[in-house]
């Protein structure tokens, strides 16, 4: 561990403490906020109870096929419109301004399309996502070295040889960016739908908890949700880290 | 001369109009024999279609006109086995390690392994790389960068090497040496190369016959003998004969080069 990691891990810790303090000494009122250490706990209770469970298998399902679909897709749809210029140049102007779009307003249409259950929660978070991996898409395959296609064709490599072995490896940083804020869009757009527009989920959870004035359980899924974004976000950013060192880009 | 490696009849590339311009005639057309186991040099104005010669004798383009050759058969759109090319860029792999960069060629081949490993760790010998063989090229100076593509163009053994401008992007230091190695490369494995550069001295230094081109587009306009011998090295640089060659180049190519950035030779000779 170096000692900017000792640094960062003391700033967290010493928040945390800092806020158990002022919690139980009461500068916090409890009705805006609980002691960390009791949103843990209680945390861990909801989860050993399992009453939860249900919720939390469905808000990760519905992330992952949001995520799966919109990394597989994206990079699809960001290959043909990079292979076909004149697609590119008319597709240009609606990726620009897409995060203009608000795509929760479409939740009507999919109730309306797909039916009252999953699938209009996943649309939201595959429609969120969906544009950042086209965008790292595009960004990947632009910055390929137009040297390393050449060398494809000094080896005589066939189309799909070139894809596989220089045009993905050389785009990889940019796909793995694309690929990190898909999962944080994902996680967006499913569990804010949830907050305002499902049944269920962990979204709908902890929305329901606030109308109930239940702090306990709004607070330990917000811990819950917090901690596993922090999780993932982490894991994902080591191994970009360890790819990138190898290309002396870390 | 000896019997011809490759050869370019009338060679011409017009690149067709683009952009409210006009048809760019690029090259040519141009006649070039190349000796077996010669060194050649080209050098010329910028813009003045030297790459684009490059490419055209490599099979990377399709010429607009003439014919190509290498070993007696046709070279059309497609890089044939026994041709070798190293460019100005840095085409080395970033997610390879060198020894993984020198063994791509062979690997898409389709060679034994235990061949491989023979034919690269020579490579990597001959190459000087031996500490860094377990290293990313991120980890390596320019200049090392591209003694793993010319390593890795080497480790196929072709017959005809061409090598685009490849120490352009090298300090003077290193080039010298690099001039070096590539004598030594060349005297080794007696393959045929053409080389083409915008330095005058590095290409006086290094090849047999030194073809200066006009501005674009871009014909032969002299060719330098320059009767080094064989075991030549950078050495050269002190020998009388050196500055002669590289006044006759320059003075050829002097007017061209103006004509390439717009201006006339009428300039004074002394200000």
């Amino acid at each position: 561990m170096n000692r900017v990691t000792i640094v960062r891990l003391c700033v967290i810790a010493g928040s945390v403490l800092a806020v158990e303090a002022l919690c139980r000494f009461g500068v916090i009122n409890r009705l805006t906020l609980l002691p960390p250490s009791e949103m843990a706990t209680y945390l861990l209770h909801l989860l050993v109870s399992g009453e939860i469970n249900q919720a939390i298998v469905q808000t990760f399902s519905n992330v992952a096929i949001a995520f799966v679909l919109s990394v597989v897709l994206g990079f699809l749809v960001g290959a043909v419109i990079h292979a076909i210029p004149r697609l590119r140049r008319a597709c240009d102007p609606f990726l620009a301004s897409y995060y203009s779009v608000p795509v929760f307003v479409f939740y009507p249409l999919f109730v309306s399309l797909f039916g009252l259950n999953r699938w209009p929660l996943i649309m939201i978070g595959f429609l969120f996502a969906i544009t950042a991996m086209v965008i790292a898409t595009l960004n990947g395959l632009d910055r390929v070295p137009p040297v390393l296609l050449k060398l494809a064709r000094v080896h005589r490599m066939s189309r799909s040889a070139e894809a596989l072995r220089i045009v993905l490896p050389a785009a990889s940083p940019y796909l793995f960016t694309g690929v990190k804020l898909a999962l944080a869009y994902s996680f967006i757009g499913v569990l804010a739908g949830e907050f305002i527009l499902s049944g269920g989920g962990l979204g709908y959870a902890i929305a329901y908890a606030y109308d109930a004035f239940d702090n306990r359980t709004m607070y330990a899924l917000m811990l819950f949700v917090l901690i596993v974004v922090t999780a993932i976000n982490s894991a994902l950013f080591i191994w970009e880290q360890r790819l990138l060192r190898r290309r002396g880009r870390g | 001369m000896s019997v011809s490696h490759a050869e370019l009849r009338e060679v011409s590339k017009i690149f067709p109009a683009s952009g409210g311009q006009g048809d760019v005639h690029a090259l040519g057309p141009i006649d070039l024999n190349l000796a077996k186991g010669e060194f050649i040099a080209i050098v010329g104005p910028s813009g003045c279609g030297k790459s684009t010669l490059l490419e055209i004798l490599a099979g990377l383009a399709l010429p607009s006109g003439g014919s190509i050759s290498f070993e007696g058969r046709p070279v059309q759109g497609e890089v044939p086995y026994g041709i070798g090319v190293v460019f100005q860029e840095d085409a080395s792999l970033p997610w390879l390690t060198v020894w993984d960069n020198i063994s791509f060629g062979l690997l898409r081949e389709g060679t034994e392994s235990a061949e491989i490993k023979r034919r690269v760790d020579d490579v990597i010998a001959f190459m000087g790389l031996g500490d860094f063989a377990r290293a990313y090229p991120s980890q390596l100076s320019g200049g090392m960068r591209q003694r793993v593509c010319i390593a890795r163009t080497l480790v196929l053994e072709p017959r005809l090497i061409l090598l685009d401008e490849p120490f352009g992007a090298l300090d003077q230091q290193t080039r010298l040496l690099m001039g070096d190695e590539l004598l030594r490369l060349w005297r080794k494995t007696g393959a045929t190369i053409l080389l083409i550069t915008h330095a005058i001295d590095e290409a006086v230094m290094l090849a047999d016959r030194v073809a200066v081109m006009s501005a674009r587009p871009g014909c032969f306009i002299d060719m330098v003998k320059t009767d080094w011998g064989t075991n030549r090295d950078s050495r050269v640089v002190a020998d009388p004969r050196f500055g002669t060659l590289t006044a006759r180049v320059w003075t050829r190519l002097r007017d061209e080069s103006l004509k390439s950035v717009g201006r006339s030779n009428r300039a004074p000779a002394v200000a």
